[in-house]
């Protein structure tokens, strides 16, 4: 049987279903971020997955390569939110950080 | 490879992708979750190196399951007692949730399968580093230099933010002395790497 980009489409729909989940459920801030991560590596497979079927050449790689450089920014900044949000509170519960409701 | 053996890995790759997504979502400790985000990474890599998408592949490793992977790793012994680790993963309106995502994830879904994309795979080596040196200094170029000011950006705006106001205030007031200590508290993770890396050694001459 052959692999097509259908299959690669529906790995990457169901890493982005589950990272969703997480990013929905979770109550800890570290494991929202790890949500985000999931849903940012599924969008990636996509990229790559469509360059490799469809329009052949590098773009889709390119363009996931500085996918993976902003994951990594994002994830530096993110966490030294996180670290601060502790220092300050004792707590990384996302339901405590309430001070911006209305 | 033969489309039998490229179905075989794919298949494994995609279980041991989707496992550890899932793992990551629902498992109830949180240091499990990290680990398995691991999987995750490693399971994405796979595909990255199926697509013959090589160097990229490669970078996914090092980034990701190298660096990222590390940072929330430290984040997560950094913020979350010991006490409480057993249980230390809380969730909330699951229920709902699962319903609102399946229900997306199945629309999803759908229109992968049934979308008209039957091209076949593009055959030639893609992927590899001269490729990317190519395109990455010439059509690119542009946008690589606006990544490599955004990194710049995020690393001062980390350094800003885990410094913290009291640290940035007392910078500013007190002595040089007294103002270099909380910056040491704040970062053990870079303290602490070349104390674990001169160890050994000490050891090996002891």
């Amino acid at each position: 049987m052959i692999i097509g980009l259908n299959h690669f489409q529906v790995v990457s729909a169901l890493l982005f279903g589950l990272g969703l989940l997480t990013i929905i459920t979770r109550r800890n801030a570290v494991a929202v971020l790890m949500g985000v991560e999931l849903v940012l590596n599924a969008g990636l497979v996509n990229l790559v997955a469509i360059s490799r079927y469809q329009t052949g050449g590098l773009d889709g790689q390119i363009f996931a390569l500085f996918g993976v450089v902003l994951a990594a920014a994002e994830a530096v900044v993110a966490l030294a939110i996180v670290l601060q949000l502790f220092r300050a509170r004792r707590s990384v519960d996302t339901i405590d950080v309430t001070d911006m409701r209305g | 490879m033969s489309d039998t053996l490229v179905a075989v890995v794919f298949y494994g790759l995609a279980i041991f992708t989707l496992s550890g997504a899932a793992l990551v979502a629902f498992s109830r400790n949180i240091v499990h979750s990290a680990f398995a985000l691991f999987a995750t990474f490693v399971g994405v890599a796979g595909l990255y190196a199926l697509m013959s998408a090589n160097l990229l592949a490669v970078i996914q490793l090092l980034v990701y399951a190298g660096g990222i992977l590390v940072l929330i790793l430290f984040a997560v012994m950094l913020t979350s007692r010991i006490d409480e680790a057993r249980v230390s993963n809380h969730a909330w309106g699951r229920q709902p949730a699962a319903w609102a995502v399946g229900g997306l994830t199945a629309i999803l879904i759908y229109v992968a399968v049934k979308a008209p994309l039957k091209a076949p795979m593009i055959k030639g080596a893609l992927g590899g580093p001269a490729a990317f040196g190519d395109a990455l200094l010439g059509p690119y170029v542009l946008p690589f230099e606006i990544i490599s000011m955004l990194l710049l950006a995020a690393l001062i705006g980390a350094v800003t933010l885990a410094r913290g106001r009291d640290a940035a205030e007392a910078a500013k007031l007190a002595k040089p002395a007294e103002a270099a200590a909380p910056v040491q508290a704040a970062e053990p993770a870079q303290a602490a790497e070349p104390a674990e890396a001169a160890e050994p050694a000490e050891e090996v001459n002891a």
